[in-house]
């Protein structure tokens, strides 16, 4: 196991001081979270952001963005369902928008997520937070938070459990593993 | 994930799948920028061997929302006129290099042929294939009415599907491809239809259809139903006589004004009256009827829209490189067999 469940919630408390550090305070902070496991982290941060800054409502600051038809490897891989996405009713003009996902391998992902958010409008900011960074980027894309570092072989796959998405026999697990593929 | 031919061999993940894909790509329809670059370099040739404006004028939005290449074919006026087959046609047309045909015939099977055979290797979707099938339009009106539903139940729509909701379907079944396709898709889905038409425009062997069939409208709105769906007189197929004379069979079949008063007299204040369009307003359904808040008929055409962008999706994403099974036999594979509800790794 690379990361406990504690080890998971020091880390989200830590980038939630961060973001607010980096943006001297929580004034037009949104949280866009991407499916699946970024939002349940997204909703995560914003309670963590909430209880340091209680002027913070969490509910009003996350949303949910899926990048889903913004991707380019339609085409080569098996077809993926769209998820919804829901912006925070202030929308995300003028914001200052920290997109969060479970882990930042090529950076596709975030690209498409970038192109996803000129459509929905104009934010002021765009800043990525990731729980890994599992190195191998494909593109010229970096994560301003992390919660960790992790260097891997692009043989081995890394697992995001969360308790929100993910079960083990019906029973809830935080936690990341490195599994070797065959 | 190959075709969309039919929905009488649709299974209810499928349904479910497009109808949850659609409730996606409606909200692209409420936003800034109305467009999605998904299918950014495919082509997409409308292939319409028949006068269609609105299916033809719903797959092309859909198409361009999604920013496919889009191709108008229309048979008039080109070389099908001058006698060139199914075949050449569409060889044609695989040459250029399209990568969805939406296909709209006067023969019912046409788009079967297409897809059964080694002419093209696009998918096939049929948009109307004679007095066969339509079955995105049975999808958008699932959908309409599925919404309706899950509004009433209070439960959000994704995942959920029509059980427990009564349909009735008036009108020329006979020539209706529209009713068709709805009566295999609201089977699976689960909601329980009843035809309604006088006996001449009913087929032979509709005792077989899954549904229950009666000669009494006002009988069917008095035993109750969610939603009303009221079919086109279609008297470019009527090449006989199928009912007396139009006003006989507007006071008999058609939803008219005492019809709609009837609605609120018999505690049905949430039925909706659908309608596939193009309306004979005064035949089959009156004015009133067309315009009151009841109508679905033109969220039926903005749901139809979010349908078609999502059956461009499910058919054009996915591994394209890989050769496909058996070349046109396979229709609409399982949810297993494109494993599109596996979680992928998506770093």
């Amino acid at each position: 196991m690379v990361l406990s469940q504690a080890d998971i919630d020091r880390a989200l408390t830590r980038i939630a001081h961060e973001i607010l550090e980096s943006n001297k305070g929580s004034q037009d902070l949104v949280l866009l979270g991407i499916p699946r496991r970024g939002y349940p982290l997204a909703v995560r941060l914003a309670a963590k952001i909430a209880a340091a800054d209680p002027t913070v409502d969490p509910a009003a600051i996350v949303g949910q963005l899926d990048v889903t038809m913004f991707r380019d490897d339609l085409s080569h891989q098996a077809m993926r369902p769209p998820y919804p996405t829901q912006l925070p009713r202030t929308g995300i003009d003028n914001k200052v928008v920290v997109l969060i996902d479970d882990v930042l391998y090529s950076g596709r992902t975030i690209r498409a997520a970038l192109d996803a958010i000129i459509d929905l409008g104009r934010p002021r900011i765009v800043r990525l937070a990731v729980l890994i960074d599992r190195g191998h980027r494909e593109l010229p894309i970096r994560a301003d938070h992390v919660g960790k570092n992790l260097p891997t072989s692009s043989a081995e796959k890394v697992r995001v459990r969360l308790a929100e998405t993910d079960a083990v026999d019906g029973v809830p697990v935080n936690e990341v593993v490195i599994e070797a593929t065959a | 994930m190959r075709h969309l031919l039919s929905t009488e061999d649709l299974s209810l993940s499928d349904a479910v799948r497009i109808l949850d894909t659609a409730e996606e790509m409606a909200a692209v329809g409420e936003r800034e920028v109305k467009k999605l670059p998904t299918l950014r370099g495919r082509t997409v040739v409308n292939l319409f061997f028949e006068d269609s404006t609105r299916t033809r004028i719903s797959f092309e939005a859909a198409a361009k929302r999604l920013s496919a290449d889009v191709i108008n074919f229309a048979a008039k006026g080109s070389s099908v006129s001058k006698g060139e087959s199914l075949k050449d046609t569409a060889q044609t047309l695989s040459a250029m290099g399209a990568d969805a045909v939406v296909i709209r015939h006067w023969a019912s099977g046409a788009p079967h042929r297409l897809a059964a055979t080694d002419w093209i290797d696009a998918a096939v979707i049929n948009a109307g294939d004679g007095t066969h099938e339509h079955p995105t339009q049975a999808l958008l009106d699932a959908f309409t009415m599925r919404r309706h539903w899950s509004k009433l139940a209070g439960t959000p729509s994704a995942g959920a599907d029509l059980t427990g909701m009564r349909v009735a379907i008036a009108g020329d079944v006979l020539h209706s491809r529209v009713a068709r396709s709805n009566v295999w898709l609201l089977r699976t889905l689960g909601a329980e239809v009843t035809l309604v038409a006088p006996p001449t425009l009913l087929p032979i062997g509709v005792e077989k259809w899954p549904c229950t069939v009666s000669y009494d409208l006002d009988e069917t709105l008095a035993k109750g139903v969610d939603a009303m769906m009221m079919l086109r007189v279609q008297g470019e197929r009527m090449n006989a006589s199928f009912f007396p004379t139009t006003r006989e069979y507007s006071r008999r079949w058609g939803f008219d004004d005492n019809r709609l008063r009837a609605l609120d007299g018999l505690g049905l204040k949430d039925t909706i009256i659908m309608h596939p369009g193009p309306m004979n307003r005064g035949l089959e359904i009156s004015s009133a009827a067309a315009d009151s808040p009841r109508s679905t008929v033109l969220a039926q055409v903005r749901n139809g829209v979010s349908i078609r962008m999502a059956a461009l999706y499910l058919l054009l994403s996915g591994d394209t490189r890989e050769p496909a099974a058996h070349a046109g036999t396979t229709r609409f594979h399982s949810a297993e067999n494109t494993s599109a509800h596996a979680p992928k790794e998506s770093h």
